[in-house]
C-alpha cells in the first residue's frame, strides 16, 4: 500500500480521483434532485464525438470533448426548454450522433488510437500533471459558480414557473447548469470514461440524498463519499489487478444497493 | 386614485391550436377584490398565466400596471393552482418562502436580513412557522398550499393572483385565510384576484365577480346574470346557484 503511493502515476490517479469527486458531488446533487440524469448521460456520451475529432485533427481529445460537451448541453437544454414533448427523442439522437461521430473520426485518423479504450472506460492511472492542472481549474470554476448562484439554481430546480414569475432568467440558469454538467463530464473523462461518467455523477448523491434534506448537506457528503469510493475503488483495483474505472463504478453501485436496503 | 392596474383588451389565447380564451376584455382597478368563477377547463388558470406572461397571447393586448406582463409581473404575487415538484426534492419550507424574495435580492448575494424578517413574518401569517425547517415534500397538501401563499406574500405585491388557493385547506383555516385577504385589501391596499369554485365564499368576500368559460362575462360589479351563468356552466342555474344570495344573482336586464 505504501509502496504503491510512491509511484507517481498512482499518486496522480489518487489526486485526479479526489478532484473528480469534488465536481461530481456538487453537480451530481443537482443532477439527482432535478432529475436530469438522462440529459447528463446524453451530454457525456456526446463528448465522445469531440474525442474522435481531437484524434483526427491531432489536438488534445479532452478539448474536443469539452467543445462537444458544451455544444450538446446547449442543444439539449434548448430542446428541454422549448420542445418539452420531443426532449427525450432529441437527447437520445444527440447521444447516438456523438458516439457515432467519435467512432467515425477515430477510424478515419491514420494513427492508431491506443488509448481509445481509456476514453471509453477511463484509466485513472494515466492521468498526467497537465490533466491535473485542467481538473483543478474546472473544479475551481464549478465551485465558484455554485457559490455565486446557489439560490438561483435552487429556485429553478424546485419550481421553474415561479422562478420565472419572480423575474429570474430561467433559460439562462438552466443552460448554465447543463454547462456545468458538461464541465464535470470532462473532469471525469480520464477517471472513468464517457460510458461510466453517469454512474459516478449520480451514485454518491443518490446515496446521500436518501438521508439528508438540505441540498448543501447533500453536496458536502456526496463529495466526501465520492472521495472515499474513489480511493477505495482505486486500491481495490490495484490489489485485484482489475480496470480502475469499472471497479470504482461497481463498488459505488454496490454501496448504492446497500443504502437502498438500509433505507427500506 | 382609480387607475386600472390590469387592463386586458380583445385578448385571444390559443393552446395547441385550440382557442382557450376568446375576446377577453377586463379592467381591474386598484384595490379591487375580484372573484373569478367558471367550470373546469373554462380558462381561469390560463387567464392568470397570461397576466403573468407565462402564456403568450395569440392576439390582443394585456397591460399590468401599464407595462407588459413580463415587466409588470414584478408587482404580482402568485399562488398557483398546482405546483408540480418532486416530493423528494431537498428544500425546506424556509427556503421555499425565501424564493419569493428572488427579485428583491441581488445576484451573487445571499438573502438579506430584511428578506429573512419578511419571510419569518409571512410564515407566521399563514401559521406555518413551526414547520420552517421541514422538507416541503413532507407536508400535507393543505400545509403546502399555505407555504405557497406565504411565498407569494413576501414580495410585498401590489396585485395578488390566487388560483384556488384553499382547495385543500380545512375550513377554520380557510376562514382565517379569507380574513387575511380582507385585511391585505383594506390595510395594504392590495388588488386581489381570486379564482375559486366555491361560489359561496366568492360572494361573501369579493366585491366584483367575473364568470369565464372561454368568454368572459364581467360587469365591473358583483352581479352575475342568470342567463350568462347558464351559458357559462351549460346547466340550469339552480345546480350551481345555491350559495349565491339574491342580491348577487340578477334575472335579466
Ligand atoms: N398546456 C396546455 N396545452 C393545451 N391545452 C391546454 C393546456 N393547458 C390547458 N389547456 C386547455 O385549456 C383549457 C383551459 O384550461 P385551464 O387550465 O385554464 O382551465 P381552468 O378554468 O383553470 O380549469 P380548472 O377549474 O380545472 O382549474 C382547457 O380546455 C384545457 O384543456
Ligand atoms: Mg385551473
Amino acid at each position: 500500500m505504501i509502496e504503491s503511493l510512491q509511484f507517481e502515476f498512482f499518486r496522480n490517479g489518487l489526486i485526479g480521483g479526489v478532484l473528480a469527486s469534488i465536481a461530481c458531488g456538487i453537480i451530481g446533487s443537482y443532477v439527482v434532485s432535478k432529475r436530469i440524469v438522462f440529459i447528463s448521460g446524453g451530454i457525456s456520451h456526446a463528448c465522445f464525438g469531440g474525442i474522435g475529432i481531437g484524434y483526427f485533427l491531432g489536438f488534445n481529445p479532452l478539448f474536443g470533448a469539452l467543445l462537444f460537451g458544451v455544444f450538446s448541453s446547449f442543444l439539449m437544454g434548448e430542446a428541454s426548454l422549448k420542445a418539452k414533448e420531443k426532449e427525450d427523442t432529441i437527447i437520445g439522437v444527440l447521444w447516438a450522433v456523438g458516439m457515432s461521430l467519435g467512432i467515425i473520426f477515430i477510424s478515419l485518423s491514420k494513427t492508431y488510437a491506443p488509448d481509445l479504450f481509456s476514453y471509453l472506460f477511463g484509466s485513472i492511472l494515466t492521468i498526467t500533471e497537465s490533466d491535473i492542472k485542467l481538473m483543478i481549474f474546472l473544479d475551481f470554476f464549478i465551485f465558484i459558480s455554485v457559490i455565486l448562484f446557489y439560490k438561483e439554481f435552487l429556485a429553478i430546480c424546485f419550481d421553474e414557473e415561479f422562478s420565472r414569475v419572480r423575474g429570474l432568467n430561467v433559460g439562462f440558469f438552466y443552460l448554465f447548469l447543463l454547462f456545468l454538467v458538461a464541465l464535470t463530464t470532462v473532469l471525469l473523462l480520464r477517471v472513468v470514461g464517457v460510458i461510466l461518467v453517469i454512474a459516478l455523477l449520480t451514485i454518491p448523491s443518490a446515496i446521500i440524498s436518501q438521508f439528508f434534506h438540505s441540498l448543501k448537506k447533500i453536496m458536502l457528503f456526496s463529495v466526501l463519499l465520492g472521495i472515499f469510493l474513489m480511493i477505495a475503488g482505486l486500491f481495490l483495483s490495484y490489489f485485484l489487478n482489475l480496470p480502475s474505472g469499472a471497479t470504482i463504478v461497481l463498488l459505488s453501485s454496490f454501496c448504492y444497493l446497500i443504502s437502498l436496503l438500509l433505507k427500506r | 386614485m382609480n387607475e386600472n392596474v390590469i387592463e386586458i383588451k380583445n385578448l385571444y389565447v390559443k393552446l395547441r391550436d385550440m382557442v382557450v380564451l376568446e375576446d377577453i376584455n377586463l379592467s381591474v382597478k386598484r384595490n379591487d377584490f375580484l372573484g373569478i368563477i367558471g367550470p373546469n377547463g373554462g380558462g381561469k388558470t390560463t387567464l392568470l398565466k397570461t397576466m403573468l406572461g407565462i402564456i403568450k397571447p395569440y392576439k390582443g393586448d394585456i397591460k399590468i400596471m401599464g407595462e407588459t406582463p413580463e415587466k409588470g409581473r414584478e408587482y404580482i404575487g402568485y399562488v398557483p393552482q398546482y405546483v408540480f415538484f418532486d416530493l423528494k426534492f431537498p428544500i425546506t419550507v424556509w427556503e421555499v418562502v425565501l424564493t419569493g424574495r428572488l427579485n428583491r435580492t441581488k445576484y451573487f448575494k445571499n438573502y438579506s436580513k430584511e428578506d429573512k424578517e419578511i419571510s419569518e413574518a409571512a410564515l407566521k401569517q399563514v401559521e406555518m412557522e413551526k414547520y420552517k425547517n421541514k422538507k416541503i415534500g413532507e407536508l400535507s397538501g393543505g400545509e403546502r398550499q399555505r407555504v405557497f401563499v406565504a411565498r407569494a406574500l413576501v414580495s410585498h405585491p401590489q396585485i395578488l393572483l390566487l388560483d384556488e388557493p384553499m382547495a385543500n385547506v380545512d375550513s377554520p383555516r380557510e376562514k382565517e385565510f379569507y380574513e387575511l385577504l380582507k385585511k391585505l385589501k383594506e390595510q395594504e391596499k392590495m388588488t386581489i384576484i381570486l379564482v375559486s369554485h366555491d361560489i359561496g365564499i366568492i360572494s361573501a368576500y369579493v366585491d366584483k365577480i367575473a364568470c369565464i368559460n372561454r368568454k368572459l362575462y364581467f360587469h365591473d360589479s358583483k352581479e352575475i346574470k342568470m342567463d350568462e351563468l347558464m351559458a357559462v356552466y351549460g346547466c340550469p342555474v339552480d345546480m350551481i346557484a345555491h350559495g349565491i344570495p339574491h342580491r348577487v344573482l340578477k334575472e335579466h336586464d
